[in-house]
């Protein structure tokens, strides 16, 4: 590792919900809009992160209060700007069969797309449902914590264009130092239910945490993300042990039946 | 204010992390409810019934800050004998005059002494201006106890004391419990030690009373001591880029540069009489000879000279009220000939957009700058009308021109917002084809002209041919150069060209130059003062050296109000501006906003003249006694206090009064621009209010062009409770119809719990949320709000009400695209039911173009 590593993290208890993470994200990347479609759930259009929207910006209304929040009625609307996770265990990284995705230098998960052949694997082992097929060009794609702006010092798209600083962007022990203070903070104004999502691997083994991590303001289903996640891969070296076994004893059948034929024919 | 500011909101929540408390009102739950701490649902059209019951709350609770109030304010100023309340009188002030169907401020005055008020409607006097008003308020007619019934104090906690949490809760709908938390957060978060700003966005402004819902704030703020001080203040978030800018330089058609008022026809004859007129005998405005000779000098140059009157002539006077709704009226009945839009388009933007569309059929000629072709140069092929059958494109006899512009990275110049500071955008890149920017177009434009009355030798033709247009051109394009026209405003001396440093070098000799007194100085130094960008690391916390604020990069106006009467900051934590008695003059952390070595105990002799009738406790230099004014002597048209009417499409009876609405409100009777009943329409059951959103930008001509932005918000939808949808059958992702006596729209529904329906008297209010970006054109098109909403405006500034009216709501698709002003109302039925206005005020002359008005003298053709 050449640089130390850097990563996101997004507080959402900041998050007004402006977009422009998304815009500024589609903008920096030349990323076609996915087309006009008026889903009628919040002010939420674009839905999910896709291949070719790899800043989501989730709207959660809520029957409830939030802690500290005086409202007429019961009533919370939660804002979250979503990203690629860029895991300490990456699924898709692990599952790609081409060397296309790698881990840069900024411990960053990375696709190259000059070397993706489209194969979708990575798809199915991302825990978060983030990496997807463009319909275009049939490769694969997702957000590249703009490492273009990175190898030039510059923070990325959606980070600059925050006007909340909702999304940090930095080196990750910073962020995590950040994310505490923040917790606390929260926690000591009483936002009790305040916590933070996916920060080391402690909190999150199944990716042994990750590079983009959250303060949230409710379980993570509200935000259509995984209370716990695993990486699919995180699973292969028992299968392996399990195949080897299975393989040991199914050899040993084999042997045990070759004796006992054998052992008739005595 | 995430909503429409989310860049300025960034703020809000920097002051959220270190612990400030952020209070939202608004009837709806927006992204800035979301992030508040306070959410206060309130009925569309009932702020001044909220915020009175604040002002009632700070007085009846003795919150009120007594040393600022006393000192800093007009609370002890006695007021006339003569005046009324609208407790005496049912809503109504004293001094409504019914013949003429306006209010006569004589009965409002100070006792026994006329002021000119530093803002508004100077010319409110009956019948023509005196020049000796504006005199200084003498000590008997003070009483500093604040006891005496008929001090300003007392006028006001009177005026308020009906405003209680009861009152709040059946005319806003907001529960007592609520209001009171609101009430005690502001309290608590102001005094010597702490202070709160109010933020309020052009929707305040958008209605029938609009000028005092900011009023009402205003006295808040006074009697928290919340003004002139760091973290106070009353900030006003324009509608978008530099719409401060072009105010300060006015695009408005009764000001001049620096709020300096247009001349009337009627009476500001000569340069004597409009300097007589408009000059204050004490306060800052004194001054004003200076900054008109200036800016006429700026203007005519060498042929401004004493001898006349600096071509004073020259100017445009006006002879009545040339505001947007008063020019489209006269439009639709063909009195307009030609039409400018540049940056803007009516024919979504504007209210009763079929009613603007029919100003433009009767043009001679229509320009149209943008980006694109907008539904207002588009009006005539595919409008609502045309398409409908009502109205023939064959038929339509205008000429319409369109350019398209530049944006702003393809042009320099400046964005001044809204605390007043001015900051340079430099060009990135040429304009591509043909677009250019304004300053090209006007410059060009003003140059062609010229030419081709070179050599008249008329006297109408002189002002064209004597203008000074002389700036810089660069580049193949011919582009001006912006920074010449900056330097310009800035101003210099004639003789060795000097760049001015700021406003009180400026002279009513002739010998300086200055296009905007209060910009004078941004081009001090001959260095473009705008374009600093200091880092925040490198200077102190008030940042003087990035961009620059008018008036003399003040960061904070009226600052003198940051430290108390003995010239002493309020409080350590609060310390900003305060007098040095070692120096002999005042000095902080910004630019005193006071005479410099004016100190505290200063008091004028009787015969102080212009700036020095300030004395050492008068803060407020622009008002003639340099004090806040709590309670408005004059310059108001609709009243000294703020009072609570009902907007002209109610759903309720005013709670307060038996005057229903604003009785000044200009009101438009024609047939293209009906009104629905006074309340309790039963066609029209429902509230409808008005909005922007973040991913759209206003009419949409600069945003539903955008794919990224169109797939954020794809469609025109409208926003409603779960309780109306049930109500009314609205199915969520499905359609709507909503409909006025004006026109009809269709609309995807968003049924969400961030709508809520008002208990109030009673009943159960629904309120229908109509953001406005949409029309035909574009790549994310949909029915446009304002083909509901009407002509109907605030006295004051002639703006419009579209933030409360009433409509109905059904479900599924049943437009038919049917508009008032192209077939008339949309219901034919008897216009009859409950009374706006008391008996009085039924007898409002009706003017030109429909036009019904409380200041019928300003709005006629003399």
């Amino acid at each position: 590792m050449t640089t130390p590593a850097t990563g996101f993290f997004t507080d959402t208890s900041v998050c007004i919900g402006c977009k422009a993470c998304e815009v500024a994200c589609k903008q920096w990347n030349q990323l076609p809009a996915d087309g006009d479609f008026f889903s009628g759930r919040s002010y939420d259009n674009t839905i999910h992160l896709e291949a070719t929207t790899w800043r989501h910006v989730a709207f959660v209304e809520r029957q409830a209060r939030l802690s500290g929040q005086t409202t007429s009625r019961p009533f919370s609307w939660l804002l979250m700007s979503d990203v690629c996770k860029h895991c300490q265990r990456a699924g898709c990284l692990e599952a790609c069969p081409t060397g296309a995705i790698v881990r840069t230098e900024f411990d960053t998960v990375y696709v190259q797309p000059d070397v993706c052949n489209g194969c979708g694997y990575c798809v199915v082992c991302c825990p978060f449902g983030v990496i997807n097929r463009r319909e275009d060009d049939g490769r694969a794609w997702k957000c590249t914590l703009c490492y273009d702006r990175q190898k030039d010092g510059v923070e990325p798209a959606c980070a600059k264009a925050c006007p909340t600083d909702s999304i940090a962007f930095g080196k990750l022990d910073d962020l995590r130092e950040m994310a505490q203070a923040r917790l606390q903070e929260l926690h000591r104004r009483g936002v009790t239910e305040a916590w933070l999502y996916g920060m080391s691997e402690r909190d999150q083994p199944g990716t042994e945490g990750l590079h983009a991590f959250f303060l949230l303001l409710d379980r993570p289903e509200a935000y259509n993300l995984p209370p716990d996640p695993i990486v699919p891969t995180k699973g292969v070296a028992g299968s392996w042990g399990v195949m080897a076994l299975a393989a040991a004893g199914m050899a040993a059948a084999a042997l045990a039946a070759t004796h006992s034929r054998g052992g008739d024919r005595k | 204010m995430a909503e429409c500011h989310p860049v300025g909101f960034r703020w809000v929540m920097e002051a959220k992390r270190r612990g400030a408390t952020i209070i939202h009102v608004d009837p709806r739950f927006t992204r800035t409810s979301a992030v508040a701490d306070i959410h206060v649902p309130i009925r569309p059209g009932s702020d001044i019934a909220f915020l009175g019951g604040l002002v009632n709350y700070i007085i009846s609770n003795e919150r009120w800050f007594r040393d600022y109030v006393v000192n800093y304010t007009n609370a002890a100023a006695l007021v006339s004998e003569d005046y009324r309340d609208t407790e005496d009188l049912d809503g109504l002030f004293s001094g409504w005059d019914a013949e003429k169907g306006q209010y006569d401020p004589s009965s409002w005055q100070y006792r026994g002494v006329e002021v000119t008020p530093a803002a508004g409607h100077r010319e409110m006097f009956s019948g023509e201006p005196r020049a000796e008003r504006g005199a200084i308020v003498s000590a008997e007619q003070h009483d500093f106890t604040l006891t005496d019934p008929l001090c300003v104090f007392q006028i006001v906690k009177r005026h308020f004391s009906r405003y209680t949490p009861e009152v709040v809760q059946e005319a806003c709908g907001v529960p007592p419990e609520l209001f009171e938390k609101v009430a005690r957060a502001l309290c608590d978060n102001s005094g010597r030690d702490r202070t709160s700003a109010f933020c309020y966005a052009v929707g305040w402004t958008q209605h029938s009373v609009g000028v005092q819902y900011i009023r009402t704030a205003a006295i808040v703020q006074m009697l928290l001591g919340n003004i002139g001080r760091p973290g106070g203040g009353i900030m006003a978030l324009r509608g978008h880029s530099s719409i401060q800018g072009s105010t300060d330089i006015p695009t408005l058609y009764n000001m001049l540069p620096g709020y300096l008022p247009m001349p009337k026809a009627s009476y500001d004859t000569d340069l004597k009489k409009y300097l007589e007129y408009n000059e204050s005998a004490s306060g800052w405005w004194s001054e004003f000879p200076k900054y008109t000779v200036s800016l006429l000098k700026a203007w005519y140059g060498p042929a401004a000279t004493s001898q006349n009157d600096w071509c004073y002539h020259y100017l445009p006077h006006i002879s009545g009220d040339h505001s947007h709704m008063v020019t489209v009226a006269a439009m639709a009945d063909a009195q307009v000939q030609g039409y400018f839009v540049m940056g803007e388009n009516p024919a979504v933007g504007s209210m009763n957009c079929a009613l603007q569309r029919k100003g433009l059929h009767n043009l001679k000629w229509l320009v149209v700058r943008d980006f694109a072709p907008t539904e207002t140069a588009e009006f005539w092929r595919n409008a609502p009308e045309i398409v409908a059958g009502d109205v023939k494109p064959e038929q339509i006899g205008t000429e319409v021109f369109f350019f398209p512009c530049a944006a702003h990275t393809e042009k320099d110049g400046t964005f001044t917002n809204t605390q007043r500071l001015l900051q340079w955008h430099h060009k990135a890149v040429e304009p591509p084809g043909d677009c250019r920017s304004e300053l090209h177009f006007i410059w060009h434009l003003g140059r062609r002209l010229k030419e081709l009355y070179r050599s008249s030798s008329e006297q109408k033709d002189f002002p064209l041919r004597d203008l000074t247009w002389d700036y810089r051109s660069i580049g193949e394009i011919e582009e001006p150069d912006a920074e010449e026209v900056l330097a310009e405003i800035s101003g210099y001396t004639l003789g060795d060209h000097k760049y001015l440093p700021g406003y009180k070098e400026l002279k009513d000799d002739g010998s300086t130059v200055c296009g905007c007194w209060i910009y004078c100085g941004c081009y001090k130094d001959g260095v473009n003062q705008p374009a600093r960008r200091k880092p925040a690391s490198e200077q102190t916390w008030v940042a003087p050296e990035w961009g620059w604020a008018w008036p003399a990069n003040r960061r904070l106006l009226y600052n003198r109000a940051s430290a108390d009467p003995d010239g002493k900051p309020w409080s350590e934590r609060k310390k900003y501006v305060w007098w040095d008695p070692g120096e002999r003059k005042w000095t902080g952390y910004d630019n005193p906003d006071f005479i410099v070595d004016r100190p505290p105990d200063y008091r004028p002799g009787p015969g102080a003249k212009g700036i020095d009738t300030l004395s050492g406790i008068d803060p407020f230099i622009m008002q003639a006694e340099g004090k806040a004014w709590m309670y408005d002597p004059n310059g108001l048209l609709d009243g000294p206090l703020p009072t609570h009417y009902e907007p002209e499409e109610s759903v309720l009876k005013n709670p307060l009064y038996g005057q229903q609405c604003n009785p000044a409100r200009m009101e438009w009777i024609r047939n293209d621009n009906p009104y629905h009943k006074a309340w309790g329409d039963p066609d029209y059951p429902f509230i409808a209010t008005t909005y922007r959103l973040t991913e759209h930008h206003t009419a949409g001509g600069m945003s539903r062009w955008l794919p990224w932005l169109c797939e954020l918000q794809p469609e025109m939808f409208i926003e409603v409770s779960p309780e109306l949808a049930e109500l009314r059958g609205l199915e969520n992702g499905g359609w709507a119809t909503v409909s006025t006596i004006r026109g009809e729209i269709e609309a995807r529904v968003l049924v969400t719990g961030r709508m809520q329906p008002f208990v109030q008297q009673g009943r159960t209010l629904h309120t229908v949320g109509i953001p406005y970006h949409w029309s035909w054109i574009g790549r994310s098109t949909g029915d446009a709000a304002n083909e509901l909403t009407a002509f109907v405006a605030d006295p004051n500034v002639s703006i419009e009400e579209s933030k409360a009216f009433s409509v109905q709501v059904v479900a599924g698709r049943r437009a038919k695209k049917r508009r008032a002003a192209a077939q008339g109302p949309l219901v034919e039925r008897e216009v009859s039911g409950p009374e706006r206005d008391l008996a009085p005020v039924h007898e409002k002359p009706g003017g030109k173009h429909g036009l019904h008005a409380g200041k019928t003298e300003m709005t006629e053709e003399s």
